[in-house]
């Protein structure tokens, strides 16, 4: 049923866009190939909200790990003159702040919500006490062009000549469908978060399973940090993920916990707001420049006005397992 | 009968005593159990029965004595420990992911496999040839959600069953079922017998466990009072045993003397939460000074009816009055400012609320009515004094009213319902499953407090699922069935295997 | 698991040392506050020493020139007039069972809404003040009703549609204020100044608006404890099942108190117009929505606790320019020592290193992620 509506929604977005290509390529081009760039972080953190949730723990923490990864990530990058160095310090921060959700949730079995908000607040503080000016990247990310693929008309230079966060974030959504839905980590992650006390009979290590998931998901987000700071702006500006860790939430919810429901909502997403930025400025429509930045957030919290109460979360989300 | 005195038992316990604070739940017990023997343990609630078997599949450690497997002492570390060794359980609220179908919920923890991937073929397979085995019919690639509650019995059986359980332990297994899929369950078990599987069958239910044990042990107060088989006792014998007085709970009550009818029901029909029916065209007449008991296996309607008549949930009828006032469409607060009183059947969820003070649940559907509040403030001394009363009145054990109700143990916390709604004289109670959880003594109390409100004038409609229960307080007896009431009778009128073909949707004539 | 209880004596209850409602959790609420701000403190320092500074001293400069002069105290007095408030708005939220991470939202719209009320109306002072005030808090409460309704109609989690309005708010007062509401003549964006009778007077020693945040506070301890309609607020964040058995509205509820929270807000932001700055300029107050979930958390969700938690927070902020100043150490700092309290209060660590076994129940929200 749900289906039958993405499927159509999916047809009818693909049509659009074949018949805007006829009339003006490089435009249609330029706004898809703007729009998968600003879904990348957004598919990366909502795979990170999926994990985290498959495995029964809410990680509204998304945003601040993404902030200080990208923190990491650029200074890192730019003080060791490495950007693979930078990376990986990027995508290790992301995993010290999941161990640490992963220890207030798993351990501490605080309130997840307000773990991940000391997440979010330690992050901002933090980033920007330590922040510092005049410090450059090494290098540019570095870019993929897979040559005949990326000669195809339309598809080849969005989706084949793009910089490799980009193939990373298309790649990690469908490795994470087939691990969640065909392999042994995938049923038994999913049944912690259903009914963790089913997987512990069966033989499950509930908290051990919930702790190595939440803190592997945080190098994800790390990715997506160091995507923002690394590849997409080549900077660190204070607050610069600008709420995508919260809309990636509502970009879960809309995919109804699927990888790849979220990578289809992310691209949606990604393209509601590339069109915007391309009739803004074509001046096509005049709104006042700060309506257009209020577009993401206003889609969000639509989304999630539309979804929600249609699609279910795994049932034991958000509560502490306790054993018998 | 197979002799068991030559085989190694699958299972030996010897001295057990676990104590927990305030209380001794299990002491010195001993039990021997051999492949193939069924055992029967039989007890009321709180004689020790769950206690000992969490011991035996490793959920609690005993503070004396030891546990043998297979000849060998263990120290069990935890359920997977217990499974590992050939114990499995199947618990009376079943351990099973919804989501999942058949076969992922029973392979989950030992999944066939190449590398990674999971081999559902095999898996299917494997289920398969279990389910023909031990006799057990499941659609294996159904979604655990979407099967009846036997189909969903049968798939905790075979997930204990497909790790090799040699020793199952089955946990009131037949509270779910209506007598049909009773009998045919222990047809199965049985079979287990014949694969040699043992059993140890947790029940309170003389007649099935006289029906296919091969021994019978009977609990009280923690310790064993008697050890014996089906052949040497009776059901009189084993109820002797289990509450050490000649009879089995049955109330004193005087016979009824009904009156004028308060709850007038015509044509209800409501939904589940999924919007499947629940209620179908339910007709029914409650008078004061009457107990009307609905007998049914729970999961017939019979919690969305009574939620359907005390507002809290939406529902259609030609009529639905109480004491001739519309109740209808109206919020749970005005239905109970109308003049009903609510035992809600969960009341952990619904009926209490855990964190605040016993005074303040005394009143917590009436806390914003005088006296105990005027013009939107609350008068804490009014609280105090009923609560204090009721606290009295009603045997409630307590240090004092300010003491959060959830320390209560399942008995208090009942009793502190019952306080609040029948304090309020309402003139029509409706009580669901008023005592599950409860001790044997707070049992009593409560079942002769329900009496004396329907000698005080009150209409009450009770609703359990212990068939007893009903039997023993109602007057007249309503079965409920998918939905519909499907019977009505006076209680002194009820034959037993009638109403077993009732509940299970049959006709009373053959 | 079966449910047979395994008491088989009754000795009446089921926990040895059994709560009792209220009393137990006062030294917890006392001790734990404490000690985590004192860590926080500690762990600050070596931040503050990492950069070359001795921590006492920074603390010194801190402390001495907030509370050391009657201009400090007055500037101290002044920034946790609207902390007050936004804590007690995160604070009835809580007691609700909400999470409203949309204080700074909910603010800015209350001051906009009363810079408006003040400067575009003439009427005698004594009914122009309230009615400013008044229609800040409108305005807040507004602006968290949306929340509020997704909440309570629609079950989606208040927290992302909270943060998502908070990022609204801040684009729509800027539009606001640079176009419908600007004051003309000047580049700046901003609005008018408010009329005179809309300004909050100055009665010199204490400011006016703190005076109106220590009422409200206590106006709200005596409200959720002793009044019904507090009832319905904490049985609901208690127990909803309970709560809907009882007879009381849950969706009205939780609407409700998301708006209440929303005003509680607003009137924050129209306080800070009227008593301070006069104006609504959309640089103000960045991180105030924070800090009041930091307060209300501190507080445990005692409205009168949070107006020591609000001086704390005050305090800090109102020092931390000065600290600047003196040591070169940044503000931020202030930044992050509030979140490390907030990690040592929400966090068991500090309960359970004091309390042992006994600690008690942390607060919890995650209850309303229903999906969303």
């Amino acid at each position: 049923m749900r289906a039958r509506y993405a499927i159509t929604l999916t047809i009818g977005i693909l049509s659009c866009i074949v018949v805007a290509f006829v009339m003006d390529e490089t435009r249609t081009v330029s706004v898809l190939s703007f729009s998968l760039r600003y879904a990348v972080p957004l598919i990366l953190a909502a795979m990170v909200g999926i994990i985290c949730e498959r495995s029964g723990i809410i990680n509204i923490g998304i945003e601040g790990q993404m902030l200080m990864s990208a923190f990491a990530g650029f200074f890192g990058a730019a003080i060791t003159g490495n950007l693979i160095l930078g990376t990986m310090l990027g995508v290790g921060t992301g995993m010290i702040m999941g161990a640490f959700l992963a220890t207030g949730a798993v351990a501490w079995k605080m309130d997840q919500i307000i773990a991940g908000t000391i997440i979010n607040i330690l992050a901002t503080g933090l980033t920007s006490f330590f922040y510092s000016q005049g410090y450059v990247l090494p290098a540019i990310t570095p870019t993929l062009r897979i040559p005949g693929l990326a000669d195809i008309p339309l598809i080849g230079p969005v989706l084949f000549d793009n910089g490799l966060f980009t193939y990373a974030a298309i790649l990690t959504a469908l490795v994470l469908w087939v691990l969640l839905f065909k392999t042994i980590w995938g049923l038994r992650t999913r049944a912690v978060g259903e009914m963790p006390g089913s997987a512990d009979t069966s033989g499950v290590n509930v908290q051990r399973m919930r702790f190595i998931n939440v803190t592997l998901a945080g190098g994800l987000a790390g990715l997506a940090g160091a995507y923002l700071s690394i590849e997409a702006a080549s900077n660190f500006d204070r607050g610069m993920t600008a709420g995508r860790g919260f809309t990636a939430l509502a970009i879960m919810i809309f995919g109804a916990w699927n990888p790849i429901g979220a990578l289809g909502a992310a691209l949606f997403f990604g393209l509601a707001n590339g069109l915007a930025s391309q009739l803004q400025a074509d001046e096509v429509i005049d709104i006042p420049q700060q309506f257009i930045s209020m577009l993401p957030y206003v889609l969000t919290i639509v989304l999630l006005a539309i979804v929600s109460g249609r699609v279910k979360p795994p049932a034991a989300v958000g509560k502490p397992y306790e054993k018998e | 009968m197979p002799s068991y005195g030559s085989q190694t038992p699958i299972l030996e316990a010897r001295g057990i005593t676990k104590r927990f604070p305030g209380v001794i739940a299990n002491q010195d017990v001993s039990l021997s159990i051999s492949p193939g023997q069924i055992v029967g343990l039989l007890g009321e609630n709180g004689a020790g029965k769950s206690t000992l078997v969490k011991m035996i599949y490793g959920l609690y450690e005993p503070d004396e004595g030891e546990i043998y497997i297979k000849g060998s002492p263990v120290k069990l570390s935890g359920p997977r420990d217990a499974i590992r060794r050939g114990i499995g359980m199947v618990h009376q609220h079943f351990q099973l992911v919804p989501v999942f179908t058949v076969a992922e919920n029973i392979i989950l923890g030992d999944e066939p496999h190449r590398s990674i991937f999971i081999n559902m073929k095999k898996a299917t397979q494997e289920v398969a040839r279990l389910s023909e085995q031990f006799g057990l019919e499941v659609d294996v690639n159904a979604k655990v959600e979407d099967l009846p509650v036997g189909a969903k019995q049968r798939v905790e059986i075979l997930k204990a069953l497909y790790r090799h359980a040699d020793l199952l332990i089955m946990d009131e297994p037949t509270a779910v079922l209506t007598p049909q899929e009773t009998d045919e369950l222990l047809q199965v078990m049985r079979g287990f017998a014949d694969n040699g599987v043992a059993v140890i069958f947790i029940t309170h239910k003389l007649r099935e466990v006289l029906a296919v044990a091969d021994t019978i042990e009977v609990l009280r107060g923690g310790k064993v009072v008697g050890t014996t088989t089906p052949g040497e006792t009776d059901q009189a014998g084993l109820a002797q045993m289990m509450v050490g007085r000649s009879v089995l709970l049955t109330v004193d009550k005087a016979p009824a003397t009904p009156g004028d009818v308060v709850l007038d029901v015509q044509g209800l029909s409501a939904a589940t939460d999924l919007g499947l029916p629940a209620v179908r065209d339910v007709n029914l007449q409650v008078r004061a000074g009457e107990i009307v008991g609905i007998a049914g296996v729970e999961g017939n309607g019979q919690r969305e009816l009574v939620e359907a008549l005390t507002g809290l949930r939406h529902c259609t009828a030609d009529r639905m009055t109480v004491a001739g006032k519309n109740t209808l469409g109206q919020s749970p607060h005005a239905i109970h400012a109308m003049g009903v009183g609510h035992v809600p059947e969960d009341r952990e969820k619904d009926g209490l609320v855990g964190p605040y003070s016993i005074a303040d649940n005394m009143v917590l559907n009436r806390f914003d009515e005088p006296p105990f509040s005027s013009k939107g403030v609350r008068s804490r001394s009014a609280v105090n004094t009923l609560a204090t009363d009721l606290v009295q009145e009603y045997d409630v054990r307590t240090p004092s009213i300010s003491t959060t109700a959830e320390s209560l143990s399942g008995g208090n916390k009942q009793k502190v319902v019952i306080a609040r709604e029948l304090s309020a004289n309402p003139e029509l109670l409706i009580a669901s499953q008023p005592t599950r959880g409860v001790d044997v003594g707070s049992i009593e109390f409560i079942h002769s407090r329900i009496v004396d409100a329907r000698d005080r004038g009150a209409a009450v409609l009770l609703v359990s699922a212990e068939l007893d229960e009903v039997l023993g307080l109602a007057d007249r007896v309503v079965v409920m069935y998918d939905g519909r009431l499907v019977a009505e009778m006076a209680s002194a009128d009820v034959d037993r295997s009638s109403i077993g073909r009732l509940m299970a949707g049959g006709d009373i004539q053959q | 698991m079966s449910v047979t209880d395994p008491a088989q004596t009754d000795l009446g209850f089921s926990d040895p040392n059994p709560a009792r409602a209220g009393r137990w959790s006062r030294a917890q609420a006392i001790a734990v506050p404490l000690v985590s701000v004192l860590l926080a403190f500690a762990i600050g320092g070596v931040l503050i020493w990492l950069q070359g500074v001795n921590p006492l001293y920074a603390y010194w400069v801190l402390f001495q020139n907030a509370l050391g002069s009657s201009e400090g105290l007055l500037r101290v007095m002044e920034k946790s007039t609207p902390l007050i408030l936004t804590g007690l708005a995160v604070t009835v939220g809580l007691r609700t069972g909400l999470f409203n991470i949309g204080a700074q939202g909910q603010l800015l719209v209350g001051a906009i809404g009363a810079a408006w009320a003040g400067y575009n109306f003439q009427l005698p002072a004594l009914v122009h003040i309230p009615f400013a005030i008044v229609f800040g808090m409108l305005c807040g409460a507004a602006w968290a009703s949306i929340a509020g309704a997704l909440r309570a109609y629609r079950s989606v989690s208040e927290v992302i549609t909270t943060i998502m309005l908070n990022a609204v708010a801040i684009a729509l007062v800027d539009y606001l204020a640079s176009r419908p509401l600007k004051e003309e003549g000047q580049p700046i964006t901003r609005t008018p100044l408010i009329a005179e009778t809309a300004a909050l007077p100055d009665i010199g020693i204490v400011p006016v608006g703190f005076l109106i945040a220590l009422m409200v506070a206590i106006f709200f301890g005596w409200f959720l404890t002793r009044t019904t309609q507090g009832f319905r607020f904490n049985t609901v964040g208690m127990n909803p099942s309970a709560a809907n058995y009882a007879g009381i509205g849950v969706r009205k509820t939780i609407f409700l108190a998301m708006a209440v929270s929303g005003a509680l807000a607003g009137m924050g932001g129209a306080v800070e117009t009227l008593g301070i700055t006069g104006r609504f300029e959309p640089t103000f107050n960045a991180g105030l929505g924070f800090d009041g979930i930091t307060i209300a958390l501190l507080a445990r969700a005692n409205p009168i606790a949070t107006i020591p938690a609000a001086l704390l927070v005050g305090t800090l902020r109102s020092g931390a320019a000065t600290l600047q100043f003196e040591t070169g150490i940044e503000p931020e700092v202030v930044d992050v020592i509030l979140a490390l309290t907030l990690l040592f209060v929400a966090a068991p660590i500090v309960s359970r290193l004091l309390f042992r076994k006994r600690a008690q129940k942390q607060t919890s929200v995650s209850s309303g992620w229903g999906g969303a």
